[in-house]
This record gives C-alpha cells, sequence and structure tokens, in this order.
C-alpha cells in the first residue's frame, strides 16, 4: 500500500472540512488539466507542426496566429495563476487542521475566501476564453484587457487573502488555548506562506485597482507603463516562493515520513521560512534588470538581495537531503551516494517529490544566474526564462504537488489510490520530458531564441536553432503524457466507487523531528521581531524608488487592445 | 534585568551543518563579487534611467521625428535612435562599422516591446514614456538581426530589424 495507512488516526478531519479541501483540488486540478493544453501546440509550433488550425474549435476567434497567444495566456494563467493558488489554499486548509489538531476558527470566512475565488476564476474566464483578454499572464500595461479579466484577479486574490485570514485567525486561537506549546513546523511554515502572500499581493492591488481599472473604465486617459511594471514585480517575485514554500513544507515536514525518517533539524527549517518571509519581497528590480526606468544603482542592490534569498534556499537543500539521507540509511542505506537507492523509489507520491527535488536544483542554478544583475543580459526574455521557470513552479512545485495529491485524494476521499504504478510512472514520464524540455529551452535561449513567440512563423530563426527547437517539441509532449497520466490516476481515484476496506485510513505524513521542537530557541516561534524585519526591509529596499517613481508619474500612455 | 538561566534556550547545530552554511555565505559572496567586479570595474553594465518622454508627440521632434543613425566621430562613435512600434522597428535596416562605439536609443510609441541584438550585450526592455539606452562595440563585420523579445500582439513574432556591420 502507498504511504501510510493506519487504524487510528491522529486526529480525523471532519467529512465537511475534507470536502471543501476536495473542492479546491478539484478546481485545481480542472485548470492544470484545461492550462496544460496548450503545452504541447506550443511545444510543437516551435518544432514547425502547427497544430492550431486543427483546433480551431476550442477557439471563439479563430486564426492562426491569434490562438497560439491566446493559448499561452490560457497556459499561463490557468497553470502559473490558478492550479497553483487554489492547490496551495486547499493544502493549507489541510496543513492547519490537522497540525493544530483543531478545526478552523471561522469555517464561514473560509468558505467564502474560496467561492469568491471560484467566483474570480468564472468572471476572468469568460474574456480569456473569447479571446478579449489575451495579454499573457504578465497583462503588461498598456496593453489592455477586458476588465473582467481584471475583476476576475482581484476576487482571486482577495478570496485567497480572506481564507488566509481565516487560517491566521484559527493559529491565533489555537496559540492562546496552548500558550506553552511551539507551533507545529508544518503549520507555522504555512502560515508564514499566507502572511507572505498577503504582503507581496499588495504590489498587483495597487497596479489592477490604481492604475489598471481606472483606464479600463475610462476614468483616466493614460497609465504609466513603468510604474505599472514596478508594482507587478513587487508581486512576481514573492509569488514564485508563494508556490514553492508549500512544496518546502511537504519536503521538510512530511517527505521525511514518507520515506521512513524524521526532520533533521526542526529550528533550522523554522528559521529558513523566517528567512524566506522577510527576503521574498524587497528584491522584485531583478525582474527589471533592464527596465529603462529603474536606476541601475537600485537594481545592484536587489540583485545582491536576490543571493541573500538563496541563502535559506541553500538551508534547505542541506535539511532535505540530511532528512533523506537519515531515512535512507534507517533502511538498510550504505555508502557515500549508494544511500540514495535505499529511498522508497516505489512510492509514487515520494518518487515525485524527489524527481521534483532534482529538477529544482537545476532550476535554483539557473536562478542564479537570472539574479546576477549583468549575467541576465544574455538571459533576459529569452527561451532560457521559460526553460528556468519550468525547472521552478513547474517541477519543483508542480511535481511535488502531484506527489503530495497522492496521499491527499485518498486521504480526503477515503477511496485507494487507483493504479499506483501509473502514479509512479506519471512521474517519471514527466521528469524525462522536463529533462529533455528546459535543456533545449535553455540552450536555445542562450543561442538568442527569445521567449513568448510562435517560433514557426518569425522569419529569423536560423537554422542552428532547428535541433533545439526539435527537442523543446519532444519533451513538452513527452511532459504532456506525465501529466495527463497524473489527472487521470487522480480522478479516477477520486471518483471510483471502491473505498478503503472499514477501518483503514491513509493518515497524513506528518514527519517527527530529530531535535525538540520545545527546545528550539523562542525566537523562531515569535512572529513580531520577523514582521518588523519584513516592513523595514521592503522600506529599504523599494521604499526610495516607489517615492521616486510615484512622484514622477506621467500617465500619458493609452490603452491597446491587444 | 536578569533572565532565569533555566529558560535559556539555543538552537543545535550539526557540526555538518555548520560547515554547509559558512560555505554557502562564501559561495553567496563569492557570486556577488564577481557580478560586482564584472559590472563596475569591466563595465558590463544593465540600461538605467535616461529620460522620461510622451510617446504620444515623441516623434513630432528631432531626434525621434527621424530615427536612425548619427554619426558622431566617423568610424568611432554612433548613436542610433530606433523607435519601436506594433509591428515594426523604425529603422528595420542600420549599417555600421565594425570596431566603432555605438549607442543604442530605443523607444515606443505604442505598448511594451523588447530590443535584443542577436550576439551582443544589447538586450532590453522598451517601454512607452521611457528612453531605454545602451553602449555597444561589433567587434566582428557580419549581419545582427534584432528582434522584438516583448509581447506585443498579433504581429509580435515578425517584428525584427537588422544590423550590417562593415570591415
Amino acid at each position: 500500500m502507498l504511504t501510510d495507512t493506519t487504524t487510528t488516526p491522529v486526529y480525523e478531519l471532519t467529512k465537511p472540512d475534507k470536502k471543501f479541501i476536495g473542492w479546491h483540488i478539484f478546481f485545481a486540478v480542472t485548470a492544470l488539466t484545461i492550462g496544460s493544453l496548450f503545452g504541447p501546440l506550443q511545444a510543437l509550433e516551435h518544432a514547425g507542426v502547427d497544430l492550431y488550425p486543427r483546433l480551431d474549435f476550442l477557439f471563439v476567434e479563430f486564426n492562426g496566429v491569434n490562438s497560439y497567444y491566446q493559448g499561452l495566456t490560457l497556459h499561463g494563467v490557468l497553470n502559473a495563476l490558478i492550479w497553483t493558488t487554489f492547490f496551495i489554499t486547499g493544502f493549507t486548509t489541510l496543513v492547519v487542521i490537522r497540525g493544530l489538531k483543531r478545526p478552523l476558527a471561522m469555517p464561514l470566512l473560509n468558505r467564502i475566501g474560496f467561492w469568491s475565488m471560484v467566483a474570480g476564476l468564472v468572471v476572468a474566464a469568460i474574456p480569456l476564453l473569447g479571446n478579449k483578454a489575451t495579454v499573457l499572464f504578465t497583462f503588461y500595461p498598456p496593453m489592455q484587457a477586458d476588465n473582467l479579466f481584471y475583476i476576475g484577479l482581484v476576487l482571486v486574490v482577495v478570496g485567497s487573502w480572506i481564507e488566509g485570514w481565516g487560517f491566521m485567525l484559527t493559529l491565533w486561537r489555537w496559540r492562546k488555548e496552548n500558550p506553552d506549546t511551539k507551533t507545529p513546523f508544518i503549520v507555522l511554515a504555512a502560515v508564514i506562506n499566507v502572511v507572505l502572500w498577503q504582503v507581496a499581493t499588495l504590489g498587483v492591488a495597487v497596479e489592477i485597482l490604481a492604475l489598471i481599472l481606472p483606464l479600463g473604465f475610462g476614468w483616466v486617459s493614460g497609465i504609466d507603463p513603468q510604474l505599472s511594471r514596478t508594482f507587478f514585480w513587487f508581486t512576481g517575485h514573492p509569488l514564485v516562493y508563494f508556490w514553492l514554500l508549500p512544496a518546502y513544507i511537504s519536503w521538510y515536514g512530511m517527505l521525511p515520513k514518507q520515506a521512513g525518517g524524521k526532520l533533521f533539524s526542526d529550528s533550522l527549517a523554522r528559521l529558513a521560512f523566517w528567512l524566506f518571509l522577510i527576503l521574498s519581497t524587497p528584491l522584485g528590480f531583478h525582474h527589471q534588470f533592464v527596465d529603462p526606468g529603474v536606476p541601475a544603482g537600485w537594481k545592484y542592490v536587489h540583485s545582491l538581495l536576490t543571493f541573500g534569498v538563496g541563502f535559506p534556499s541553500l538551508l534547505t537543500l542541506f535539511t532535505v537531503v540530511a532528512s533523506l539521507e537519515y531515512a535512507a540509511r534507517k533502511r538498510g542505506g550504505k555508502g557515500l551516494f549508494g544511500w540514495i537507492r535505499a529511498l522508497p523509489w516505489g512510492d509514487g507520491s515520494v518518487t515525485a517529490q524527489l524527481l521534483a527535488g532534482i529538477l529544482f536544483i537545476f532550476g535554483g542554478i539557473g536562478g542564479v544566474a537570472n539574479a546576477s544583475y549583468n549575467v541576465n543580459l544574455v538571459l533576459h526574455n529569452t527561451a532560457w526564462v521559460p526553460g528556468h521557470f519550468h525547472l521552478t513552479v513547474a517541477s519543483a512545485v508542480t511535481l511535488s504537488f502531484f506527489g503530495i495529491c497522492y496521499w491527499l485524494v485518498p486521504h480526503i476521499t477515503g477511496k485507494p489510490l487507483w493504479r499506483p504504478q501509473l502514479a509512479l510512472a506519471s512521474s517519471w514520464i514527466y521528469f524525462a520530458g522536463m529533462l529533455i524540455f528546459s535543456n533545449a529551452m535553455h540552450t536555445v535561449g542562450l543561442l538568442g531564441a527569445p521567449r513568448r513567440v510562435p517560433l514557426g512563423l518569425a522569419p529569423y530563426v536560423p537554422s542552428e536553432w532547428n535541433g533545439h527547437l526539435f527537442r523543446v517539441a519532444v519533451g513538452g509532449s513527452i511532459m504532456w503524457v506525465g501529466l495527463m497520466l497524473f489527472v487521470v490516476v487522480v480522478a479516477v481515484t477520486a471518483f471510483q466507487r471502491k473505498r478503503l476496506p472499514e477501518g483503514e485510513h491513509i493518515d497524513v505524513p506528518v514527519a517527527e523531528s530529530l531535535d525538540d521542537p520545545n527546545k528550539a530557541p523562542a525566537w523562531l516561534d515569535r512572529w513580531k521581531p520577523w514582521l518588523i524585519a519584513m516592513v523595514v526591509l521592503i522600506i529599504l529596499a523599494y521604499g526610495p524608488q516607489l517615492i521616486d517613481q510615484i512622484a514622477g508619474i506621467e500617465s500619458t500612455s493609452p490603452g491597446f487592445a491587444p | 534585568m536578569s533572565t532565569p538561566e533555566t529558560t535559556h534556550e539555543s538552537m543545535h547545530v550539526d557540526p555538518a551543518e555548520r560547515a554547509w552554511i559558512r560555505t554557502s555565505i562564501v559561495v553567496l559572496v563569492v557570486f556577488a563579487i564577481s557580478v560586482t567586479i564584472a559590472g563596475f570595474m569591466l563595465g558590463i553594465q544593465v540600461p538605467t534611467t535616461e529620460q522620461r518622454v510622451n510617446p504620444q508627440t515623441i516623434q513630432d521632434a528631432p531626434p525621434w521625428s527621424e530615427p536612425g543613425v548619427r554619426e558622431i566621430v566617423a568610424g568611432e562613435q554612433y548613436e542610433v535612435y530606433v523607435v519601436a512600434k506594433r509591428f515594426f522597428f523604425e529603422p528595420n535596416a542600420i549599417e555600421l562599422p565594425a570596431g566603432a562605439e555605438v549607442t543604442f536609443y530605443v523607444t515606443s510609441t505604442d505598448v511594451q516591446h523588447g530590443f535584443s541584438i542577436r550576439d551582443t550585450n544589447v538586450n532590453f526592455m522598451v517601454i512607452p514614456g521611457e528612453v531605454s539606452k545602451l553602449t555597444t562595440t561589433f567587434d566582428e563585420p557580419g549581419d545582427y538581426p534584432y528582434i522584438c523579445t516583448e509581447y506585443c500582439g498579433l504581429g509580435h513574432a515578425v517584428m525584427f530589424g537588422s544590423v550590417t556591420v562593415t570591415p
């Protein structure tokens, strides 16, 4: 049997809570399924195989070029924004309830939040599917989508805030009830991520509410595109940590248990999360290294701060690998690297996350290049960039979420995982496709191939790119097969009639730590100093530029339809 | 102020992890120093704030009313003014001598674009309301395509031009 089956659950979630979490996963996986349809179409287009004309029924306003960008917009919005946000809020609900062994403080609040996210998704889907919001997932002004697109996004973000307030309130109640106990690591980490999200999304909230919608409603005649970018990227980088930290929660706090071991260091895991909280936001200019309206000095400062956030990432690498090594040696693993073979590679949930971690090492190395101020000149807006973030959000995050789903769906449905061998195969296939795809994307990017271009139509593609673009198509298609296997396994698991045998139960894997969490220093369980540090760092890193750019606002750009 | 000894807590850090932490810090500092040397001693620089403009009126007056190459010192120093608009560059063909110092000034009259010259460090965003500026030298004669690297609409894929570098 895959993962842990016990007869006496440590803490049983209520049926309505399980159902509530299930709705999150349902919308998340549905978004991923639709969004990913376009992945292989884009990849094949690069290799000269344009399937869009055969799929014109998918697009309201058919036209060969149109559908590429519309598909790319759907791919980015549904995969990067919707799949992640819905999965993460659902997973956080589970982590908070199970970690605190306590129901949500105000379940209604969380339900209001969730259904406003769903409402936002529906509202945004109308212009997206109608080709009225083909602005890609960065929606840079003065290109303008239908107002409904932005209103939908606002509803999704506000809904996620409301759910977040529900999580914070629950933790706050629990701390009142348990004044002498340290917050369990997974809950502390999950709520840190919630707080990070609330702060990070302020940027895009200001961008949409103060700049984009006033133009959209015709209250003003123009917009300042540079200022919009600065607000967007205030959110844009911590956004990737919002995606990544739930995977880290699993790697630190769950995977060691699944592998038969313990978390190597509870204190350092907590420290890493606090550092992510304070360091994830004040470095957004590293996405704007080649923007004309940001002074080079501030770009340099943000480059250094980006190296700073590399530190908790390296801490994570050590602690996660050490925890896995501990588990493997307990299972009889030997040798300097030989222990790796002793990990439970037969378990689809564990394997998905191990492969996610391996891909993320390459993602991290590439990320250092992106962060490096002037090295970025040869990478910016090339195919390297999507090559990079497919190793992060589409591997470290998505493949880990696959692994989590392989125990989470049985846990909340009370049904056994359908065909565990297919679950295992899905991760390996996705992994193999990703290796080919991302390697080709990085390489062709270094040769100068731009991102966001239907290269099959571009007149400037030299023949030396063709071999790499062919590998993009092969890798992208293989990835899609792995992803569809995941969808099928999870869907059949959830909707099958078969249930787990009476009295059998799949518990949430929560790892104990080798060190006693209650002996950890008190400053690792105190919010105030870290929140102050976060605010101070943001003011120092962003304050002067925000004041300058806002004071110098020039709203001279009228809107343009895509 | 006195703190009872019994409440003193310290963080347990494994020796191997301590060594890893030290190594991590050293590695990150080395990266930071490398970037600093490349940027500020070798002069490999990113664009910085240049000039704010009005995208709606910018082409009413020089230099943007007549984009193209300006010779400052023959064979040695040139300025190139490029206007990006959906879906072409003005001009879309540029001729320059090898070995000269060339400064590109690029702006947009409509949406955001990108400007990237293949096999050079010239690669930046083009944002309406701003002027992007970067200096480079073409050492080898040949053709250097420049392309739009930010999605700007339906014709994005065909938005390009070419620098011809003569010996």
